[in-house]
């Protein structure tokens, strides 16, 4: 495991082989072994880009929805939780402190599709006493990266200081 | 008409333009440059601070302060200092709150300089401490650091320029611009080559959470008897990106500290209220802030010193501040003629050495203030030109 890497490329995943090495002093050698390993091991998942779909006239819906669930005896909430994390209009599944059990992200092409998939899908489920859905209307930052905000370098080109 | 000349202060018109202006003139008119020239954090201000001087005004906080800063301030400069730096300061007597690093230094030299006075400057460095030293009447020596030693001022070097009008030793590290920094070994070596002289340092440390590869920032009054002759400098901008907010501090004994207020008390009054208040957030509730900045910085000097490196310019690798100075004597052009020919060429603008003394000749200063992105478009240009 190398704590480096990760926090590299948690920042970014683009990051060559070349660039690693000369950050982490490994060799490139051992950067790829690094990353086969913790590739492995489960602790990189995935490598994604932060897409600002907003800037398309056809992206996507999203909704925030809350679930209320009764535990299975043996299991807790972990089968249900496993259970919704299956279907691809699920983006993310977080088990919450609080008023709701769990905090499900749905992602589908229209307002219909969503509403759909949570009430012939979501409410449905056995042991899933309630839901709230609340649709995405905007978004402001997404995974640290903001996405209302052009940044322009106020800067001078050459100072001294 | 009026004879201009003979009513302007000789102190001041004796004083020459940088020599680079007109270089730097160039640079600013053109419009698709890519620039490694800044000497400033391409971070905004931490939003927990700019939030704290957004509420410190909505409560009306819109007055002067005390003279020396809100003793809200001077407390957690001393506890910041103390917990960072291992220094020990009154905040009631021997903390004083400044209008940025500049306004320190300059109180700093006029309250120890008389006329005459020297004042040994080590070279390269930042460019301000050269007039200060003359406008305060006293005598600029400089004393050339060399790359062999790392940029360092040695005790031998030192040595060589210590005369009896010898006022004091500015100390100016982390380095701008060559990223050098000093360590308790050196700073034990002046000791004792001063310990029995009325020598005083100006210790400039701005760049002061900037250091890398495990080196922690020592203070030279921290280490052995070295407080008691010893001004520190140290101030926001460069640590918590907040140049615009123009806040620094000065600490020294009381008996020189006192001077040091007296000339802020007449020409300046009190720092900022606004940048005062949004200061006391970045001392107390920043740290992570700064780790983050930091851990950036440290990704992006490793790839711009490979990076000089791999296209023919010896780098070195500096351990403060956020430059990287590379040798361009391979090319067998001045420093000054290279960034012309760069800047016309491929557009891309350094800084020539000589910018921060003629000691400076044979080397450029690339900043990392700059994306990776952006890093990565300049170096590939400058490979280029060579």
């Amino acid at each position: 495991m190398n704590i480096q890497i990760l926090k590299l490329l948690a920042k970014d995943a683009r990051m060559s082989t070349k660039e690693l090495s000369i950050c982490t002093g490994l060799t490139e050698d051992e950067v790829n072994a690094e990353i086969e390993e913790m590739t492995k091991e489960g602790l990189i998942r995935a490598c994604k880009a932060v897409i600002d779909w907003e800037k398309l006239d056809d992206g996507y819906v999203s909704a925030l929805v809350d679930l209320k669930v009764t535990p299975k005896p043996g299991y807790g909430f972990e089968d249900v939780a496993k259970k919704v994390a299956r279907y691809k209009e699920v983006e993310s599944v977080y088990l919450l402190s609080g008023v709701s059990d769990l905090c499900v992200m749905v992602k589908c092409r229209t307002f219909q599709e969503v509403s759909r998939f949570v009430s012939k899908e979501l409410a449905v489920m056995e042991s899933i006493t309630s839901t709230k859905t609340q649709f995405v209307m905007r978004r402001y930052k997404e995974l640290d990266v903001a996405l209302d905000i052009e940044s322009t370098d106020e800067r001078g080109v050459v100072s001294s200081c | 008409m009026l004879n201009y000349e003979s009513i302007l202060n000789n102190k001041i018109t004796e004083i020459q333009p940088s020599g680079i202006r007109k270089f730097f003139d160039i640079a600013a008119t053109m419009d698709d440059v890519i620039s490694l020239g800044v000497g400033e954090p391409d971070f905004e201000t931490p939003w927990k601070i700019r939030n704290a001087a957004i509420v410190s005004l909505e409560g009306g906080k819109t007055s002067y302060t005390a003279n020396r800063g809100l003793s809200a301030l001077r407390a957690e400069i001393a506890r910041y200092l103390s917990r960072k730096y291992s220094l020990s300061y009154n905040p009631d007597t021997e903390i004083l709150v400044t209008v940025g690093g500049s306004e320190a230094i300059d109180a700093a030299v006029r309250s120890v300089v008389n006329d005459g006075d020297e004042v040994i400057i080590p070279q390269p460095s930042y460019v301000c401490y050269v007039p200060m030293v003359l406008m305060a009447g006293g005598i600029p020596v400089i004393s050339e650091s060399k790359a062999e030693n790392g940029f360092k001022l040695t005790a031998a070097e030192l040595k060589e320029k210590i005369t009896p009008r010898t006022k004091a030793v500015v100390l100016p590290y982390p380095s701008n611009p060559t990223g050098a920094i000093m360590e308790k070994e050196d700073y034990l070596e002046i000791e004792s080559l001063i310990k029995d002289t009325g020598i005083v340092l100006i210790s400039d440390e701005i760049y002061s959470e900037l250091t890398f590869n495990g080196k922690r920032h020592v203070s030279p009054a921290s280490v052995g008897s070295l407080r008691e002759r010893t001004i520190v400098i140290n101030g926001f901008s460069k640590a918590f990106s907040m140049t615009g907010w123009r806040l620094g501090y000065v600490c020294a004994p009381e008996k020189i500290n006192a001077q040091i207020t007296k000339l802020h008390q007449y020409s300046i009054m009190c720092a900022p209220t606004t940048s005062q208040y949004a200061a006391i957030t970045a001392l107390r509730d920043c740290d992570t802030d700064v780790e983050a900045m930091i851990e950036e910085y440290d990704m992006r000097r490793k790839l711009m010193v490979y990076g000089f490196n791999e296209i023919g310019l010896e780098c070195r690798e500096p351990e403060g501040a956020f430059y990287v100075f590379p040798s361009i004597k391979s090319t067998g052009m001045t420093s000054g003629e290279f960034c012309e020919k760069l800047l016309a060429e491929k557009h891309v603008a350094l800084v020539p050495g000589t910018a921060f003394g003629e000691c400076g000749e044979g080397f450029v200063r690339a900043s990392y203030c700059y994306s990776m992105d952006h890093i990565k478009t300049a170096l590939e240009r400058t490979g280029e030109f060579l």
